[in-house]
């Protein structure tokens, strides 16, 4: 799920925030999270959008901080356990074939 | 059950023996529980069914608890209000026309209803906490690490800890001693143990906080609420009549939590639930077209509004030129907040707070603006950025309607704030 079908340049490339948000930057965004969008949800996501990315950029008054995150080594040695059968882990799928997923085709 | 509290009602009889034996406990819906469907409030899982349990759910079987049903949620825990649930809004049985709170607002509801004695809830930005608050009853947010997530749907795994809802102090206390602890399954787990402290939160449950200094953030009582700071002030001076000494303290990060929450939960929600591809789980529509064409009808389907808005707002946040504006400056924002708390705790044992700067909201209010919704997570948020444990209690109401009073301690402080909050019940 690495492939991006728009290209950077068709839309949205604004980090400075100042050109606002629209429709087509909505699109974009829906776009990459693959969530196709529904009756007005573009204009009432855009203008709501602008809103909330607005809010969001009282982070810029955020002072550059020191991090130092305390780091544990969590890594064990690899042991083989039980876990769940094949059966279990496919229970879910909508379709399925020789014990594996069925989904649709990729392009 | 006239509230909408329970999405899935059932009875799951754990041993016939242990600590929760002969009490009913309530489990939030984004819990997994083997055999009985798991919906996380979305109509994306309207049919899936874990096989597997979840460590807590595991660990209240152990306990001898009887499992009641799953509870209502906002869809995967993005609400404040209980209202952006695929099977409907939940009512305030504390409050008759406001929401319960969210996004834990079912497991609040039925605690409050008396439809079960105790409830599991999760808390990302205070989805224990609110609900609690508004519900009338108590709610903890344990420190990051103390319970498994193990089997909990994530939406923001950075933030969020499974917390227990009930009636009293000293009952939330005994249901967490149940759920804490490490689990191999979940490797951000700590032994309390490592910590200092130990797991006898029940019995710290004993009012006793003669010489407890406890310090209030200025930055999150001034914008409150009128009749919730007059329920905070009266519940401070009567921990002040109990021996407790109270001091000012500033938190200058803490204004810009909710910005930085928001932007590191959409951005690890928009992550998360890329896994509804309607595959190996999640609705599928049997759509034609290909795997992206498919993917995002499924998805266009499956998830609300709410959840719409988060994923493509954290999909933006995290899209190339922009990570460094919202999401490091979220994190940046993140450490400061650490520092802020590190710093107040070396001069106070614990934070106060109201819980919610407002009064339970009416039932729509907020629904056609998210970011009103969002600002009244201003309380809440910075706790979670911060890792650490916080109580809501009840304390009074304004207006007939519930306020909510927050503790806040140090890292693996459970105890002190358990304490605390034993004081004003």
């Amino acid at each position: 799920m690495t492939e991006v079908r728009d290209t950077p340049d068709e839309r949205g490339d604004d980090p400075d925030g100042d050109e606002g948000v629209d429709t087509g930057t909505v699109a974009h965004v829906a776009g990459l999270a693959r969530v196709d969008l529904a009756g007005d949800e573009p204009e009432r996501f855009a203008a709501q959008f602008e809103e909330i990315l607005g809010y969001f950029e009282t982070l810029d008054e955020v002072p550059e901080i020191e991090r130092d995150p305390e780091l544990t080594n969590v890594m064990r040695p690899d042991e083989v356990t039980e876990s769940l059968d094949r059966e279990a882990a496919l229970r879910n799928a909508s379709e399925t074939e020789d014990g594996q997923f069925k989904g649709p085709r990729v392009s | 059950m006239e509230h909408n509290g329970y999405i899935t009602e059932t009875e799951i009889q754990g041993r016939p023996d242990g600590p929760l034996a002969g009490r009913t406990v309530a489990v939030k819906d984004n819990l997994s529980t083997e055999g009985v469907r798991t919906t996380c409030g979305s109509a994306m899982l309207e049919a899936y069914v874990p096989p597997y349990d979840a460590t807590v759910v595991e660990r209240l079987k152990q306990a001898g608890a009887t499992i009641t049903g799953k509870t209502n949620m906002d869809e995967f825990g993005m609400g404040t209000t209980t209202e952006t649930s695929a099977f409907g809004a939940v009512e305030n049985p504390a409050a008759p026309g406001r929401v319960p709170g969210g996004s834990s607002g079912g497991s609040a509801a039925v605690v409050a209803a008396g439809d079960a004695d105790l409830a599991l809830g999760t808390d990302t930005g205070g989805s224990v906490r609110c609900p609690a608050a508004f519900c009338g009853v108590v709610g903890i947010k344990p420190t990051y690490g103390l319970v498994s997530r193990y089997g909990l749907v994530a939406y923001a795994n950075s933030l969020e800890q499974v917390g227990p809802i009930a009636p009293t102090v000293t009952e939330a206390a005994e249901l967490l001693e149940v759920i804490a602890g490490p689990d191999s399954h979940d490797a951000t787990t700590h032994d309390a143990t490592d910590h200092g402290t130990d797991y006898e939160f029940a019995a710290a449950a004993d009012g006793d906080v003669d010489g407890l200094t406890v310090g209030v953030p200025t930055e999150l009582l001034d914008g409150a609420h009128e009749g919730v700071r007059e329920q905070f002030r009266a519940a401070i001076e009567s921990l002040e009549s109990q021996g407790v000494t109270t001091q000012a303290v500033s938190l200058p990060s803490v204004e810009h939590a909710v910005e930085a929450y928001y932007v590191i939960a959409m951005g690890e929600a928009s992550s998360n639930l890329a896994r509804y591809d309607g595959v190996r789980y999640g609705v599928s529509g049997g759509y034609d077209g290909d795997w992206n064409d498919s993917f995002a009808r499924s998805r266009e389907a499956g998830f609300g509004e709410e959840v719409k808005r988060r994923v493509l707002l954290g999909t933006y946040a995290l899209s190339a030129g922009y990570q460094d504006k919202y999401y490091r400056k979220a994190q940046d924002a993140r450490a400061w907040v650490q520092q802020d708390f590190d710093a107040a705790f070396e001069s106070v044992d614990v934070l106060a707070s109201p819980t919610m700067p407002v009064p339970p909201f009416e039932r729509g209010e907020s629904l056609d603006d998210p970011l009103q919704m969002y600002l009244a997570d201003a309380n809440t948020t910075p706790v979670n950025l911060a890792n650490l444990p916080a109580i809501s209690v009840p304390v009074g109401e304004t207006d007939g309607l519930p306020v909510g009073l927050q503790f806040v301690g140090p890292a693996f402080g459970e105890k002190t704030i358990i304490r605390a909050g034993s004081a004003l019940s």
